[in-house]
């Protein structure tokens, strides 16, 4: 049983298959991207129980709380969450592919109160690479949502 | 990745029981291997390095072995206490620094959501002869096939404490925090609980393929730092090839007791330069007594690094070492302890 972006499903894995997987070839919710597929990039974060962790190095037999993709962020009359509008208002991406990670990872980032200043930021956000180097404009991004996020709570 | 049978063990009996009357022997090979952050083992897996045939996930006994706790006679920490809860804990940044700062100069902060202590201190070498099993030597790997990394690409690997049996860095930053603490590690088997100190968990490099003291089926429960006047002023310095998210070239982790500018007690351990958690006891009595400054600090770090053996590329390692021990003890020297 697995409980993504509020639904909870039941399926039938090999022991082997990481969450990453699940979620893109058994859930068919693409939006959490393999990069290196070793824990190195960040291009799968999600979160679980609210802490973003990496979906490539969990089983997903191993998953204990509900998951929480990008493609559960926007709410359900397609309004997009504060991040993902701060990602486009900002520029925050060339290519795309490390994109939905670096939302993922940045909301929680927000949530963790680490977003104090842009070195904060960019130590927060280290493990999420961008081979495109959008690195100036994430962090434009971020700390424009992170002034969204406090007040919409 | 190869097929293997999954398990959750509901209590600490039932995953010893698991794991217990395997063959003694290499901590690659174990056929039976426990699951806690699952950082370093499914990254093996998937690279084929690791084949175990049977996953013990020890995640349900967080409930009594994930704490932070904090008496007199020191720090209590739980080996299934996610990194991240110890890099966030106030308490332990003003009482024991260094291993705040160990943890906050480790690998990334979804990496530290998922890994356990237990399981950072277990981490594996980072040596890419190791990890890519397509280099058909190593004796970590595959007992008696050799070292790849002798003659390879060696400026990642150890200049201390090495042999011709292997040359890997141990590459985690923590234990450097436990060994210059002079940190307990908790141990449950079949056999009961033994405590031991931290500095004998690992092994030498004779047998490459053993890593740490731990019996098949035995359990890391949780470490014991002992308090004392030296764990306020301590630090760690981590000199690397990016300013983040990046393993070692050259650690210090640094705990002085000073009386003014002279040392009454110095404790060192050095990380990324060493083949397993290494303290530096040359360089402790060398400042034991002595007034610390730039001179008496240099000659502490000559005699940390008087037995380094390098290899190739990795020649430049004693020379950095040296001066990220200089520069952990005068940046310790200068913190303001109240």
């Amino acid at each position: 049983m697995l409980t993504v972006n509020g639904q909870t499903r039941s399926l039938s894995l090999d022991p082997r298959t990481t969450l990453l997987d699940a979620l893109r070839d058994h859930l068919q919710l693409t939006g959490s991207k393999k990069g290196c597929d070793h824990g190195q990039c960040g291009a799968c974060t999600v979160l679980v129980g609210g802490t973003r962790v990496l979906s490539c190095l969990t089983l997903a037999l191993a998953v204990r709380g509900p998951v929480t993709t990008i493609e559960g962020l926007a709410r359900p009359d397609g309004t997009l969450h504060p991040m993902q509008q701060a990602f486009i208002d900002h520029d925050a991406f060339q290519c795309g592919y490390c994109t939905p990670g670096q939302i993922m990872s940045a909301v929680a980032c927000v949530r963790e109160r680490k977003t104090t200043d842009a070195q904060q930021i960019r130590e927060y956000m280290s493990g999420n690479l961008c081979r495109c180097a959008a690195y100036p404009h994430i962090v434009a991004a971020i700390q424009a949502a992170s002034s969204d996020m406090a007040s919409d709570s | 990745m190869r097929a293997f049978s999954y398990q959750r063990a509901p209590n600490s009996a039932a995953a010893i029981r698991a794991a217990a009357g395997q063959p003694r022997g290499a901590a690659t090979s174990a056929s039976v291997q426990f699951l806690a952050g699952g950082t370093t083992i499914l990254d093996l897996m998937k690279l084929d390095t690791m084949r175990p045939q049977v996953l013990v996930d020890l995640t349900d006994l967080q409930s009594s072995y994930a704490y932070i706790r904090s008496d007199e006679r020191g720090l209590h920490l739980g080996a299934l206490t996610r990194m991240q809860a110890v890099a966030d804990d106030p308490l332990i940044a003003s009482l024991y620094p260094v291993i705040a700062q160990t943890m906050l100069l480790a690998a990334s902060p979804q990496l530290r959501n998922m890994a356990t202590l237990a399981g950072n201190v277990l981490q594996r070498s980072r040596c890419n002869y190791f990890r890519n099993s397509d280099w058909g030597a190593c004796n970590k790997r595959d007992p008696g096939s050799g070292c790849s990394a002798l003659d390879g690409l060696t400026r990642k690997h150890a200049v201390l404490g090495v042999s011709e049996q292997c040359i890997s860095a141990y590459p985690g930053d923590f234990a450097q925090a436990l060994v210059a603490l002079g940190a307990t590690v908790e141990i449950l088997g079949s056999n009961g609980a033994r405590a031991v100190p931290f500095e004998a968990l690992h092994l030498g490099p004779e047998h490459p393929e053993r890593e740490t003291i731990l019996l098949p089926g035995e359990l890391i429960t949780g470490f014991v730092v002992p308090a004392g006047p030296w764990t306020r002023r301590s630090t760690y310095v981590k000199v690397r090839d990016r300013e983040s998210y990046e393993f070692g070239l050259a650690t210090a982790a640094v705990a002085l007791h000073m009386e003014g500018s002279r040392v009454l007690t110095a404790r060192i351990a050095l990380g990324g330069l060493a083949y397993r958690p290494w303290r530096a006891h040359e360089a402790e009595r060398s400042l034991t007594g002595q007034t610390l400054d730039e001179t008496t600090a240099m000659a502490a770090a000559q005699a940390a690094f008087a037995g380094a053996v390098t290899h190739g590329e990795n020649v430049f390692k004693p020379v950095l070492g040296r001066h990220t021990l200089v520069r952990a003890l005068l940046q310790a020297q200068s913190m303001r302890v109240a």
